[in-house]
């Protein structure tokens, strides 16, 4: 039986697709597949580049960070694996030159470094900057722009390190691994590593950080990770790409959610091509169906040989959109590879199974439903016509094609919550969509009674043509897509973008004593610049939660060792910052309660398993302090505010020694304002971190540049349903306008009607389309990425224009052959009973 | 002529077939009795709407009838779904329809080797497709698509797909109706002469008087009776 059935499916299905019929599904499923493993491929590589871009941040794919020199066996474990390597020294040391002293950050590289990213200096303070292929020579530093003002110091100068009199050869504007740490509160100075030794600083018991940096193959880092996982020493820590600054983190979620989201656009129209495309197909094979039936075929054999070709079709088809998917991504790439600072490295092969996997899905899912019905077409069909294949109920296929895309969309995203928030969108967009499709058919009855023949054939092909309110709901939905893609795309990205606007401060003042607060405001008003807000920041380091004493080990997770084992800012504040939102408790400033309490940012207290009401306690300067915690909040990190993990209620934290911090904007060409600050005011550190942000910021636009493009498939796949949609009425419309000529209707009376059935058609599905895109957009940009947005009219009118103007393209194009073909061909074709 | 004996391949007794349409109930067909003897011929005639085509589709167990036995070779159909009606038939039961039915995405041969293998001849289809499609006269034409073909042909290769399988049962309907006289004339004529041949039982369904004389018997359905039909 099998045989048969792999038999009878094979055996017609050129003829088929010559015919038209598997066509339609064919370039639907290739057009989703190739969307999809052309997103899959993409993705893929854009995120290797984007993780290796992240990877600049530490200087390395992985940072094995130790007080103690780094033991052999680790060096050894990074040598069998081939790993790169690079060795970092950090230390705070006093330089001296004259009779001047200054604390800093002294960092002592070996060559290699870094093995991501690259260093970037001045040949004189605050002058051009070019990259860097080397170390410092031996015998010469780099050093912060603030160590040559804070010591009115030239390029050329000496200075004294330790035993050591260094030539500072260059002024060290960018540093890769710099914003792992960002409040470093000395300034760097860079040597090579051969001279370390010779300082005579560092001894067996100084308090230095070693760092080992290591890159290589992203399986062998996985490999190390997992053996230094297991060998690792008390002291010892290791930093992957995971554990980048806060922003970085959140730009790359971002940037994944925004590609995630591409992709299921694309599934989600490919599978609407397919429905629509399938259920003309089954409702012509059910003809066949009934032939056979009636030659003695078993509904066994039928459902055997349509659902085989289904996936001789789908197979071919898979594999040809893989092979589509990775030639458009190839092409992309290429195009996209001058805006990477990295070359993009090459795709894995996962996306094609990623794309095979999704286009069967798709198919069982949006195709098989009608295809299964094949085998309960009746016999009796054979005799009459007008008997109906019973397909599947509108609420089953709803249900099931729901649960396919729902699926679909968390295995695509891996996040059920955005899934199941596109997932409801475009429930709701059918919904609204199909009770449009029966107004438009009313509106359609009304306006047809007393028009003209044109109007009456125009109009009547909508309110009479069985799958009008489909094909509304399938044109409204592309339509939905590319005005989502396009408009409101554009709209999410602005208002993403604006969250690093112009203007967003790019310089942080800290260690500012309390004395200098009110003569620092000055300084600000006398220079023309608005005097930034200041806070308070007590360092302390957390001791106990309720009646528990805590430590590193306490905790399980990385993230959690590391905020334990650092000291935290602490800061007081009566009123909360303006981009803080509370999630739990109460700010004390809505609240009776005199106690004192603490504000924790939310993600802190998931990491270290805070809750409301429990105690911190901290240990500043000596002394114990403890609150409750009153109240949990987000914070905006990527607003480059200052920002406080713990904010203390007023009261708390006051009597102790506290320094204070600022954050300000100032323009490329304000330079100047920065040295004489320095001079004002020399024991006031300041952090130029326009590098770090422009890194920041390269990231967001390489991402949103990479959405933009991911989204160019997903808008083809928009067109395919529209193409779907047209193409599933052809053989009414054959016999419709053969009808009609044969009675005397000239072309052009013709091409008139079905010219206004598409425009009414397209108008109204932009109209919906514009709203629903609108809609969709506002709840994504508020509740998922948590943007604020602005309804854009031109959604509208664009909407409504270019549906009505693509819809009339695509419909002429799609049935210009009925305009032509002869109506005794099209009669015969359709023999009556 | 073909041999007839009295071994009866369809019995049928007391059918009544009703359907509800908008109307209400209405009854097609009301306790028609027939027996068709192998290698027997048997027109059914009756004017358009009168039911004969129901009739048609009750004996071949294409549908059932609302109250009344059919007896298709040894089988009740009653006693069979709709798989089973479908089993029975195969490689016993050819049709002629006036649409031809035939697949548009097969070739002439492949049409006619469908019937053979659906019949469970598997290895010798194409060899007995090919002798049919040359008896039928479309020897030349066995690569030919349906729609390259003539309406004469594509009855030719209706008949070939039918008489293919050695059946013991044809069933006509209209086979001619869609055809000029002279095409319909020779189509009778090759449809006539395989049955004979074959020694297969024929029950032509139509409204053509002159069609049904090449019958044995002869019956009329007249508002849903069926009486027996003397020219």
């Amino acid at each position: 039986m099998l045989s048969t059935g792999l038999r009878f499916s094979l055996r017609s299905i050129s003829r088929d697709w010559k015919s038209g019929e598997l066509r339609v599904i064919a370039i639907s499923l290739m057009l989703a597949v190739t969307a999809v493993t052309a997103v899959g491929f993409f993705t893929d590589r854009v995120g290797r580049a984007m993780t290796r871009q992240a990877a600049e941040l530490l200087a390395g794919d992985l940072v094995i960070s130790s007080p103690d020199p780094i033991r052999a066996e680790i060096r050894q474990q990074a040598s069998d694996l081939n790993l790169t390597q690079a060795h970092t020294t950090s230390f705070p040391s006093v330089v001296l030159h004259g009779d001047n002293t200054l604390l800093t950050e002294v960092k002592a590289v070996s060559q290699g470094y870094p093995l991501r990213g690259q260093l970037k200096t001045a040949r004189k303070l605050y002058g051009e900057v070019t990259v860097e292929s080397n170390i410092p020579e031996t015998g010469t530093v780099w050093v912060e722009p603030r160590l040559l003002t804070q010591l009115s110091l030239q390029i050329g100068e000496k200075l004294q390190l330790g035993r050591v009199s260094f030539e500072i050869a260059r002024v060290l504007a960018y540093e890769p691994d710099r914003g792992s740490n960002l409040f470093q509160f000395a300034p760097r100075v860079m040597l090579n590593h051969a001279d370390l030794d010779a300082t005579g600083l560092v001894v067996p018991a100084s308090r230095v950080t070693r760092h080992l940096l290591l890159a290589g193959q992203e399986a062998t880092i996985k490999r190390f990770s997992t053996w230094m996982q297991q060998n690792t020493l008390p002291g010892e820590r290791m930093l992957g790409l995971q554990d980048g600054r806060p922003e970085m983190r959140t730009a790359l979620e971002r940037a994944e959610q925004f590609l995630g989201l591409a992709a299921l656009v694309s599934v989600l129209l490919g599978g609407a091509a397919i429905a629509v495309a399938t259920r003309h197909y089954a409702q012509r094979q059910s003809d066949n169906g009934a032939v056979m039936r009636c030659l003695g075929a078993s509904s066994s054999l039928l459902l055997q040989m349509f659902t085989l070709r289904l996936i001789w079709l789908g197979g071919l088809a898979c594999l040809l959109g893989s092979v589509l998917g990775y030639l458009a991504q190839e092409i992309l790439s290429s195009m996209l590879a001058q805006w990477f600072v990295l070359k993009i490295p090459p795709p894995s092969l996962w996306p094609i199974v990623t794309g095979i996997l999704t286009g069967m899905v798709v198919l069982a899912g949006f195709a098989l439903p009608p295809i299964l019905h094949l085998r309960q077409v009746p016999p009796l069909k054979v005799l009459r016509r007008d008997l109906k294949l019973t397909t599947p109920s509108i609420w089953s296929l709803v249900l099931i094609t729901t649960l396919v895309m729902l699926g679909l969309m968390w295995w695509h995203t891996g996040d059920l919550r955005l899934a199941t928030m596109v997932g409801s969108g475009s429930i709701l967009t059918i919904a609204i969509l199909w009770l449009a499709a029966s107004g438009l058919i009313k509106t359609a009855r009304w306006l047809d009674q007393g028009s003209g023949m044109i109007w009456r054939f125009g109009l009547a092909s909508l309110t009479r043509r069985s799958g009008s309110s489909i094909q509304t709901v399938a044109i409204g939905l592309g339509m939905m897509a590319l005005l989502l893609l396009t408009l409101v795309r554009v709209d999410i990205l602005e208002a993403w973008n604006r969250t690093l606007p112009p203007g967003t401060p790019n310089q942080f003042l800290v260690n500012i004593q309390p004395h200098e607060v009110k003569p620092l405001r000055n300084f600000f008003q006398s220079k023309g610049i608005p005097a930034p807000e200041l806070y308070p920041m007590v360092r302390g380091r957390l001791v106990g939660v309720n009646q528990e004493q805590v430590g590193p080990d306490h905790y399980q997770n990385d993230r959690a060792q590391r905020l334990v084992s650092r000291e935290f800012n602490l800061s007081w504040a009566l009123q909360m910052q303006e981009d803080n939102r509370i999630t739990a408790g109460k700010w004390w400033h809505d609240t009776s309660a005199t106690e004192a309490g603490f504000s924790v940012e939310q993600g802190l207290a998931n990491t270290l398993g805070l809750k409301l009401g429990d105690t911190m306690r901290f240990l500043v300067a000596g002394q114990e302090m403890a609150a409750r915690i009153t109240s949990l909040r987000t914070v905006k990190w990527d607003s480059f505010n200052v920002n406080f993990f713990v904010i203390a209620s007023p009261g708390v934290l006051e009597h102790l020694p506290a320094t204070y911090v600022t954050s300000f904007y100032l323009g490329d060409n304000q330079g100047e304002f920065l040295v004489e600050l320095v001079q004002a005011f020399p024991s006031v550190t300041v952090l130029d971190v326009r590098s770090f942000m422009n890194q920041v910021r390269t990231v967001i636009d390489h991402a949103s540049l990479a959405v933009e493009y991911v989204f160019l498939f997903t808008l083809l796949a928009g067109l395919m349903v529209l193409y779907a949609a047209i193409h599933s009425t052809l053989d009414e419309r054959l016999q419709e306008a053969a009808i009609l000529r044969s009675m005397g209707a000239s072309k052009r009376q013709i091409l008139k009607g079905i010219t206004l059935e598409f425009m009414s058609l397209g108008a109204m599905a932009g109209f919906l389309a514009a709203t629903a895109a609108s809609l969709l957009g506002y709840f994504l940009a508020t509740r998922m990425f948590e943007l604020s947005y602005g309804f854009n009219p031109w959604v509208w009118i664009v909407g409504i224009f270019s549906s009505a103007a693509i819809v009339t393209a695509a419909g002429i194009f799609g049935v210009r052959s009925t305009l032509n073909y002869p109506p005794i061909r099209v009669l015969g074709r359709f023999p009556t009973k | 002529m073909p041999t007839t004996n009295n071994k009866p391949v369809i019995t049928a007794s007391h059918l009544h077939k009703e359907v509800t349409g908008p109307g209400g109930i209405l009854t097609i067909l009301r306790d028609v009795n027939l027996q068709v003897n192998a290698g027997s011929s048997t027109a059914i005639l009756g004017a358009s709407g009168s039911g004969k085509t129901t009739l048609l589709g009750l004996l071949a167990g294409l549908d059932t009838p609302t109250t009344g036995k059919i007896q298709l070779f040894d089988s009740d159909l009653s006693t069979l779904d709709e798989d089973g009606r479908a089993a029975l038939r195969a490689g016993r039961v050819g049709f002629v329809f006036q649409s031809f039915q035939l697949l548009p995405g097969l070739t002439a041969l492949e049409n006619v080797m469908l019937g053979v293998e659906l019949g469970g001849d598997i290895t010798t289809s194409r060899v007995r497709a090919l002798e049919t499609l040359q008896q039928v006269g479309l020897g030349e034409r066995i690569d030919h698509y349906p729609d390259q073909l003539s309406g004469g042909e594509q009855q030719r290769v209706a008949i070939a797909r039918a008489f293919a399988t050695h059946p013991e049962i044809l069933f006509a309907d209209e086979p001619t109706g869609n055809l000029d006289q002279d095409t319909g004339r020779q189509i009778i004529d090759l449809m006539f002469s395989l049955q004979e041949a074959h020694n297969t039982a024929l029950v032509l369904v139509t409204h053509d008087v002159e069609l049904a004389e090449h019958c044995g018997d002869r019956m009329l359905l007249d508002q849903g009776i069926l009486e027996y039909h003397d020219a």
